[in-house]
């Protein structure tokens, strides 16, 4: 079957033209900063008909929350999309069926796909007490997850509670909340913090696993670089304000309504390494992401910052090395060199004064000569 | 020449030195109600909207980089620029405030000094120490722009304006000068009122100079309730963890001392601070002047001296004919 | 009849046309300085505040139109009236030197336009050296004026005025003493307020007016010493040589002075471990000093005090000196702080030299047309 037949299929099966599809596998690439190229090779991925991979998708302690954002996706129908791409062989909360039907085709899948499955985590894992906080027919979470991580493929840890524990673990922790990657001794984790995170992020580093076979680039938290290598002050697009010092100081104030920096407010995004700023969420566009509709980032991805910052307390500006353009301690305006011409004009201006006294002392020197001489004679 | 003429010549020479050593004033205290800032380089993040604030308040353009001048490109104090956050860099330039591969932000602008070079040498009384505040203003009325008051600041503050026809000189006044008159309306500096940080910190200088110190006394590492605003009345405050700061404040003393106090975390000579000593070189010229101009005295008596005796030598030479 | 007499001559040699020129053309920039602002025209900036319009043409150039005041003591004060002939040249060379440097403060000025500020009492500032200087300066020129008078009262033929006047000479000439006095010693007091910007082998702090009025009185004796063989020289009149070597003893006298100050402060402030250092601060110092000390060696005997060629050479090199400690003080060896760096401009550097030509150009034809060299008929 030729890539065209693909295509036509993939048509017929989403309900989408091709152009569409196309565009939006070039905007997945371009959010992962990778090229048209690299954008082709996955739509031909997601077109060509093969054994969709399977996913298998734990939950701990959260609130669905990544998963409803997941859902959220419109462009198209990420719902469609997703379970066209992948073969999703156990999600509490989309599977039609639920008890102990559901556990067994959940092991008999982890054991049909040794090695090859996707395991995607939401929701932290408590830890206290052998991890009794959290039980799944019967048993913990803990035990769920590191049975699941044995022979997955690739481990993705899905928001903010995943990723580091989330509000739960945020002192007093009275279930010991872990991120997934704190359970899972020696194994890669791709943590994707939000509260909620982007569904974008997730869909780009899957689709970036199905074309390639590998995961993205990470961070040293395991985070894929494309999406939170930087800080959310860095993107942002009040930073102008910040810049000039604008701020809003009070909720409904003049600078507030004019959409001026949030700091002042308590935003974190100075110290918060996320996306959203770009990418926003609910697919409006327009500033829909917190800052962008006037309240606050309050830093929900990054541990040590959400929830365990007080919301309006000010952030600290984590700053990187200045640019080469940032004024020096010894720059200086308008200091300008010695030309060559300036020092000829200087030194011929001296010259001059030193030629005319030695002309006039030798002339002196010989008119007395002549006098001393004509004595002389006398 | 002669062994006794080199000898008088070099006892007259000894004689004359005794003379010169004149007695210099002690340096001026500080005013009364003395207000300031404080300015703590390791809270500033190089954010510059104290510089884009300052611009606004005092009118003053952006600086144009070649065509590029929708932007300010401020490198340095100009007749266009009264206070630049600038860049200390060493190696690679990665961490904040580390002396060695770091990097850390310097605020320049009028020190305000307590015995400010600047109002000693002009000639017209351009420059003003206020008697209660001490903040040192400029008067371009008065002015005949000498620019002795550029070469006698210690930190090259003054910038005259020299891009244009009818330049004048440009410098920090605290907010103060006539038609903005922010302190003498309750208020705060521009800068201080914009950091976003606490960076800038307004005040008067007794205050600052116990925050100053009180900062000192951290132990590296201690969560401290930093104030923002002005020191006697912080409209907010943010914790944060002290840094291993230089065990300096700057201006405390350094030729008299400054209103404008600096703390940081890199040695204030690689900050681009002057190497001063505690006595204001002002002081000094101003010694000397007045032990020999003092009243008119010394120049009076001369003349007496001198009329009498050239009237004597002319009155010799068929009557001073010249 | 008068001891003067005017040169004569034809005025349009080309000597005076390449003066003129070069005048000219310093105006023309100086006008471009009116019109576009400082910045257009010289290479000044917020480290190096003073340039050479400062430093040349009011710091070096009055010291070089001291020539009057060192003689006005020679002959007036000291009563050695051999000299008298020397006066009028010399008050000429004053007046027309501090005129122009005047003139240079003038144009050098930011907010020439308020210049009469520092004439209104209520603005003084009595703390300031550089009050003293301005005034100073501006009653020293009127009182030279007065002092050359007399060539211009007598060119038309205003006997009796000239007669009224000489009755008060006595007073401007005291006056005239005492000026020059107190603005030569301040020129060198306005670096003291400079603090660290000026290098420590030039900061001598409270000794800075003594070094700069004796230099100022030995490079008055030198350029007295420089126009007089320059005129010897330039216009093939009899040899003065005979009535310049007296002033020589002065010249090295006063030498000798200003180095055992000068070393001296360096010794007692443990200063001296910087001439030795190798870099171009000390360069420099050697230089300057050598310049010191060359006509102290060139004058060393009676036998060269009376060669014209030697005192020449010695008055060169001294006004090189006295202009060279000026230069380093406040320019060469100065430092605002890093980054800063200065050097004039071309039209800078052409102002400056526009206005020596105009000088020298005025000096010649004043005195081919006023009676300002004594007449060499006499015997």
């Amino acid at each position: 079957m030729t890539s065209h037949d693909h295509f036509e299929l993939l048509e017929q099966r989403l309900g989408i033209s091709r152009r569409d599809f196309l565009k939006f596998c070039t905007g997945v690439a371009a959010t992962m900063g990778l090229s048209t190229s690299e954008a082709m090779a996955m739509a031909e991925a997601v077109a060509t008909p093969r054994k969709r991979p399977v996913v298998i998708w734990l939950h701990g302690q959260e609130c669905t929350g990544p998963t409803e954002s997941l859902l959220r996706g419109q462009h198209p129908s990420l719902e469609r999309l997703i379970l066209e791409m992948i073969s999703l062989d156990y999600h509490q909360t989309l599977d039609a069926g639920a008890g102990h039907d559901v556990e067994a085709a959940k092991d008999a899948s982890i054991a049909a796909n040794k090695g090859q499955y996707l395991l995607v985590v939401e929701g932290s894992v408590p830890t206290k007490d052998g991890g009794i906080y959290c039980k799944i027919a019967g048993k913990t979470m803990l035990e769920h997850t590191r049975e699941a991580a044995e022979h997955a493929a690739a481990i993705i840890a899905f928001g903010s509670c995943a990723s580091w524990g989330g509000v739960q673990s945020v002192g007093p922790n009275p279930t010991e909340a872990k991120g997934v990657g704190a359970i899972l001794a020696g194994k890669t984790v791709v943590n994707l913090p939000g509260c909620p995170p982007n569904p974008y992020n997730f869909l780009a580093t899957v689709m970036h696993f199905l074309t390639f076979g590998t995961l993205p680039e990470l961070d040293g938290e395991g985070r894929p670089k494309f999406a939170y290598g930087r800080l959310v002050h860095e993107n942002c697009e009040r930073r102008p304000h910040f810049d000039a010092g604008r701020f809003a100081k009070e909720f409904g104030d003049e600078g507030h309504r004019k959409g001026w920096c949030l700091y002042k407010l308590g935003c974190k995004g100075p110290e918060t390494y996320a996306n959203c700023p770009a990418v926003e969420f609910n697919d409006i566009g327009g500033g829909t992401w917190p800052v962008g509709v006037g309240h606050p980032c309050f830093g929900c991805a990054q541990e040590g910052v959400g929830f365990a910052k007080p919301l309006f307390s000010l952030a600290e500006v984590k700053t990187h090395t200045p640019p080469n353009a940032f004024p020096f301690i010894d720059d200086r305006e308008g200091v300008s060199g010695m030309t060559a011409g300036a020092a000829a004009v200087a030194g011929a201006a001296i010259g001059a004064v030193v030629g005319a006294s030695a002309v006039a002392a030798s002339k002196l020197g010989k008119s007395e000569d002549e006098a001393k001489n004509s004595d002389s004679r006398d | 020449m002669k062994r006794r003429d080199f000898l008088k010549a070099a006892a007259g020479a000894s004689a004359l030195c005794g003379m010169g050593v004149a007695e210099a004033r002690p340096n001026l205290e500080p005013a009364p109600q003395a207000v300031g800032m404080l300015f703590d380089s390791t809270l500033c993040v190089g954010c510059k909207a104290c510089v884009a604030a300052c611009k606004e308040t005092n009118g003053m353009p952006p600086v144009a980089d070649g065509d590029i001048d929708y932007y300010d490109s401020a490198r340095d104090l100009s007749g266009d620029t009264l206070n630049v956050i600038k860049v200390y860099r060493d190696g690679s330039g990665a961490t904040k405030d580390a002396v060695t591969n770091g990097f850390a932000f310097e605020k320049r602008s009028c020190m305000h000094c307590v015995d400010p070079g600047c109002v000693s040498v002009c000639p017209v009384t351009a420059m003003r120490r206020d008697p209660v505040t001490g903040i040192v203003t400029h008067h371009p009325d008065a002015c005949i722009g000498c620019r002795n008051c550029m070469v006698g600041c210690p930190y090259n503050v003054p910038q005259y304006q020299y891009d244009k026809t009818f330049g004048q000189i440009a410098k920090c006044q605290m907010c103060n000068q006539a038609g903005v008159e922010r302190i003498s309306k309750g208020g705060m500096t521009a800068c201080a009122e914009a950091c976003p940080t606490g960076a800038t910190l307004f005040g008067s200088r007794e205050a600052l100079l116990a925050e100053a110190k009180r900062r000192l006394a951290l132990k590296p590492g201690e969560i401290y309730a930093y104030p923002l605003g002005d020191v006697r009345n912080p409209y907010r405050r943010h914790e944060k963890a002290a840094p291993a700061y230089m065990p300096h404040v700057w201006g405390e003393r350094e030729a008299g001392g400054t209103n404008v106090l600096h703390i940081a975390a890199i040695p204030f000579d690689k900050l681009g601070m002057p190497p001063l000593g505690e006595r204001s070189a002002a002081s000094v010229a101003e010694g000397v002047q007045h032990a020999l101009y003092s009243y008119f005295a010394l120049p009076a008596i001369a003349l007496a001296g001198l009329t009498y005796v050239v009237r004597r030598n002319t009155d010799k030479n068929d009557g001073g004919e010249s | 009849m008068s001891a003067y007499r005017p040169l004569g001559g034809r005025i349009l040699t080309p000597t005076v046309i390449g003066l003129a020129a070069l005048a000219a053309l310093g105006f023309f920039f100086l006008a471009i300085r009116f019109i576009s602002g400082m910045g257009a025209v010289t290479n000044l900036n917020g480290g190096y505040a003073w340039g050479i319009w400062v430093v040349y043409d009011v710091v070096v150039g009055t010291a070089f139109a001291c020539g009057g005041y060192a003689l006005a003591i020679a002959v007036y004060v000291l009563n050695k009236g051999q000299y008298h002939p020397l006066v009028r040249p010399a008050l000429l060379a004053s007046l027309l030197g501090y005129a122009l440097g005047g003139f240079g403060a003038f144009f050098d000025m930011g907010r020439w336009w308020q210049f009469y500020n520092i004439l209104l009492p209520w603005h003084w500032n009595f703390n300031s050296v550089m009050l003293e200087v301005g005034l100073c300066v501006m009653a020293y020129i009127v009182v030279l004026a007065i002092e050359f008078s007399p060539a211009f009262l007598e060119r038309l033929g205003l006997r009796d005025i000239q007669r009224k006047l000489n009755k008060l000479l006595f007073l401007f000439i005291a006056i005239g003493v005492l000026l020059p006095t107190m603005h030569q010693s301040s020129l060198g007091s306005l670096l003291i307020a400079m603090g660290h910007k000026v290098h420590p082998l030039w900061q001598a702090m409270e000794l800075m007016p003594l070094l700069a009025i004796v230099t100022a009185v030995t490079m008055g004796f030198s350029i007295v010493l420089f126009e007089g063989s320059m005129v010897t020289a330039g216009f093939k009149r009899p040899s003065e040589t005979h009535l310049l070597s007296g002033l020589s003893r002065a010249i090295t006298g006063l030498i000798v002075v200003y180095l055992v100050i000068r070393f001296g402060e360096l010794l007692v402030r443990g200063k001296l471990g910087l001439v030795f250092a190798f870099d171009f601060a000390a360069l420099m110092f050697w230089i300057e000093t050598a310049l010191f000390l060359v006509p102290l060696v060139v004058l060393s005997s009676p036998a060269k005090r009376d060669s014209g060629r030697a005192l020449l050479i010695a008055a060169v090199s001294m006004l090189f000196a006295g202009a060279l400690w000026r230069f380093n003080a406040y320019l060469i060896t100065f430092n605002p702080g890093p980054g800063y760096s200065y050097f004039p401009s071309v039209p800078e550097i052409m102002v400056t030299v526009g206005i020596v030509a105009f000088e020298v150009l005025v000096y010649i034809v004043l005195v081919r047309l006023l009676p300002v060299l004594h007449d060499t008929r006499h015997a």
